[in-house]
């Protein structure tokens, strides 16, 4: 095999895997944020609990993140040299802001978090969490902003730059703002930052939902259902406004990329929008497909008669990225955006009504739904990444024109070999395997362990007389099921 | 100084913050073996257990930095080097890995495992540290485009070898001088005993390195004829070197703690002096090497990495002594420890 496709196969595997784990930080890093701030404003230990709980699984999940995402960072220059070379007054900048203004907040901070419990008082704890949540949001601005550069680049210029006398083309920042706040920045940003709050809020709703199966933490996992649930229901909806102005961005500045989406082999007046189909890339057509006539015209132009220019015309300038592979995660993101949007709205609705968590089969949906947020994460990028193909730096349109651009194929590393790459890329399979596995396992043990039981008289007194009966009454007045046990036994 | 040189030393404080912070958790890992109980091994995990993960921070703010300011340079070695870089890869994870996962099952069989991957990835990783910072001193092939031209083998010499081994000692030490300072006990007076031993294998192969840079590296002592203030560096690091044993003998440990810190930054300013201007020294055609000029970002871009560093750098000094101070004293186990 050659090397660029084990370079681009090891990058595929080492960022999907990497990227299991930021989503869920930031997720979950708004999560502790809020519990122990509400845990510091009602000082009820309940809070306090849930956040001890979600902060093992959030240092668990970090560890994983930190040691993937170092890979991540070595392999621009390890397997994409030339890349490096070309990029790296751009790109690199946008990295060492990453490492300056990010991980040393986070990961300093994140040692107060985890194991600063009965060192610093509540006030520096709250503290710590916030600063940590702040350092993975600002981590996830720095790397978009990298990433956002390379599919629509802007502020730099390409110029010569001599080594040994001889010149060699790079492009160098010549406008820091325009750089950072190119087109696509902001669009992807709020994107990414839903899709990390619909994975955190969907993964909390996964472990209450499971809790509440096993009538286990009762208390726990209704009020953590709860929270997530209104969270995750206002992400599903704001990410479908987000998606819309997105996809107009990329008809603008990546007119391919789009077309690939949508599989719209040729230039075509009053598009369609396929719900599903299965584009052939030899006929050139999307076979068993559902369309809606019009639709993809009216959604970019606002306007069900316009022109949208497809692959035929596009080629030439743009190239043509994977079609099926770009259409189908498009697609598949899509879907799974519309399955979100529909479950937190009847959840919601049942939650209001009061009966949402007598419904076994919503919970077990709710338990398993975790892994559509994984996917729609994951799927989500493949669409954007393969559908900048065949450029790793998608060129800027200037009067019409393509100009400027890297492509994928003159990137790679000039003094590696495929051996080299088919060993480390066996070796990041096997590794992430037994990584994935060991924090399945770890998972499954603090899962099963659950969070510290509290007992009912800790908490501050709310409800008043009545309602305390009625709760009684209920069997709802113990928390978890270690203190029920406990008062039935006493 | 003009930005391209200044951003030469910035790497090098990067580097030596890296070496000094996470030389002394590498350390301790490598020093792990010298723990013989189950509680014993779980106090060297905690004493570095808050800590690692920050140290780590240097390492890829210094990659970061280096893709920034010298993209030439990044995209030469981090390719020209992928084997070094790979192992380095496996052996963080490994260790990262053994620290988090390895508490959490009682079974003695997984403790065990999970101790000598945490022993064995620390000391890889080390080793391979040392092999390519002896590597960079002897100097790589590169062609006149700066692309590395030799294979893997080629940077395992027997000098970049001694160098490795050197590391490895060097890390040792600060290790065991560092669990030392966190411990109590009947573990700390074995380790009494092991700041003495990996001392002497230090100076041992100190010496040893030594002899061998200047008999064949020639070209690091032109510097020490064109800078003569560069000698002052070699005292402190004698000095440096000279007052570990002492503080150690009066009963000093944090003194040899600092000792040792600073031998580390003396040896990492000691080889950035060596390579300076260069950033990859070309051999056998030194005009092919990257230097800090033509390895270079643009000089708008150094200026803004200037703005960014001088923005964030107080604050990450700031954040890390936060840190060093909440986690000061003894290792107490408790039910937050790994």
């Amino acid at each position: 095999m050659d090397v660029l496709l084990l370079s681009r196969l090891q990058f595929a595997l080492t960022i999907m895997f990497h990227y299991l784990f930021p989503p869920l930080t930031i997720g979950l890093g708004v999560v502790l944020v809020y519990l122990e701030g509400m845990y510091l404003w009602t000082k009820d230990p309940l809070y306090e609990s849930a956040a001890k709980f979600w902060t093992k699984i959030f240092g668990l999940n970090f560890a994983l993140g930190v040691v993937t995402g170092i890979v991540m960072e070595f392999e621009f220059g390890t397997n994409w040299a030339v890349y490096s070379r070309y990029v790296g007054d751009v790109f690199g900048s946008a990295l060492a802001a990453e490492g300056i203004f990010a991980f040393f907040l986070e990961s300093g901070f994140l040692s107060l978090l985890l194991f600063g419990w009965d060192r610093v008082g509540p006030k520096m704890h709250f503290f710590a969490t916030c600063m940590v949540s702040l350092g993975s949001i600002f981590s996830s601005i720095w790397i978009t902003v990298a990433n956002s550069w390379q599919q629509t680049p802007a502020g730099h210029e390409i110029r010569e730059h001599m080594i040994n006398g001889q010149p060699f083309l790079r492009a160098e920042i010549v406008d820091f703002w325009a750089l950072v706040f190119n087109p696509s920045t902001m669009h992807r940003l709020v994107h990414v930052w839903l899709g990390a709050f619909l994975l955190g809020a969907f993964f909390v709703m996964s472990i209450s939902a499971w809790y509440v199966l096993r009538g286990r933490h009762l208390e726990f996992a209704r009020r953590s259902f709860t929270g997530a649930l209104i969270l995750a229901t206002i992400c599903s909806l704001a990410q479908l406004v987000s998606g819309d102005l997105q996809a107009k961005s990329v008809a603008e500045h990546q007119p391919a990329k789009l077309a690939a989406m949508e599989g719209l082999f040729e230039t075509t007046e009053s598009a369609p929008l396929y719900l599903w189909g299965w584009p052939d890339e030899e006929a050139g057509e999307v076979k068993y497909g559902v369309a809606i006539p019009g639709m993809l015209s009216l959604l970019i132009h606002h306007d069900t008669a316009a022109e949208v220019p497809g692959l035929n015309d596009l080629d030439e300038q743009f190239g043509t990225p994977p079609v099926w592979l770009t259409f189908q995660s498009y697609h598949a993101m899509i879907g799974i955006g519309m399955v979100m949007i529909a479950a937190t709205l009847l959840a919601s609705y049942w939650r209001w009504r009061g009966t949402l968590f007598e419904k076994r089969a919503v919970m077990w949906f709710f338990v398993l739904a975790v892994g559509l947020a994984v996917a729609g994460n994951e799927l989500g990028w493949v669409a954007a990444e393969v559908g900048r193909q065949p450029w790793v730096v998608y060129p800027t349109i200037v009067d019409g024109q393509a100009v400027g651009g890297l492509r994928t194929s003159d990137a790679l590393s000039e003094s590696v070999s495929s051996g080299q790459v088919l060993g480390s890329i066996i070796a990041f399979g096997l590794v992430y395997l037994l990584l994935f596995a060991l924090w399945v396992m770890l998972l499954h043990q603090k899962i099963s362990h659950g969070p510290e039981p509290v007992a009912p008289a800790d908490r501050p007194e709310k409800a008043g007389l009545l309602a305390a009966a009625a709760s009684m009454a209920a069997h709802e007045g113990s928390l978890t099921e270690e203190s029920r046990g406990a008062s039935s036994g006493g | 100084m003009d930005l391209n040189s200044l951003w030469f030393v910035l790497l090098g404080v990067l580097l030596a913050g890296y070496a000094v912070l996470d030389g002394f958790d590498l350390g301790a890992a490598i020093m792990s073996r010298v723990a013989r109980t189950d509680q014993e091994r779980r106090i060297v995990i905690n004493a570095i257990g808050p800590l690692w993960d920050g140290n780590e921070v240097w390492l890829v703010t210094f990659g970061g930095a280096l893709f920034a300011a010298f993209p030439e340079a990044y995209a030469t070695i981090f390719s020209g080097f992928y084997a070094a870089f790979m192992a380095v890869l496996f052996a963080l994870i490994f260790r990262a890995v053994a620290i988090e996962f390895r508490s959490k099952l009682a079974s003695p069989w997984w403790r065990r495992v999970w101790d000598f991957n945490f022993f064995a990835s620390s000391l890889l990783a080390s080793f391979v540290y040392g092999v390519s910072v002896g590597a960079a001193m002897d100097g790589v092939p590169l062609n006149e485009r700066g692309v590395y031209m030799g294979t893997t083998l080629d940077q395992i010499s027997p000098y970049a070898v001694l160098v490795g081994a050197m590391t490895v000692a060097m890390f040792a030490m600060h290790g065991a001088i560092f669990l030392y300072l966190k411990t109590e006990g009947e573990l700390q007076q074995r380790l009494h005993g092991w700041m003495w031993r990996t001392f002497g294998s230090f100076l041992a192969l100190y010496l040893a390195v030594t002899i061998a840079t200047l008999v064949y590296i020639p070209r690091t002592t032109q510097t020490f004829i064109d800078h003569p203030w560069a000698w002052t560096l070699v005292v402190l690091n004698v000095l440096a070197i000279a007052n570990i044993p002492r503080a150690i003998h009066l009963s000093r440990p944090g003194y040899a703690f600092v000792s040792s810190s600073a031998t580390i930054m003396a040896l990492v300013a000691l080889f950035g002096i060596a390579l300076f201007p260069n950033l990859v020294s070309s051999l056998p055609q030194p005009e092919n090497s990257l230097t800090v000029y033509n390895a270079a970002s643009s000089p708008y871009t150094l200026k803004i990495m200037t703005i960014i560093a001088a923005l964030g750098m107080p604050f990450v000094i700031a954040y890390t002594a936060v840190v060093y101070w909440t986690f000061r004293g003894k290792v107490k186990l408790g039910p937050h420890s790994y």
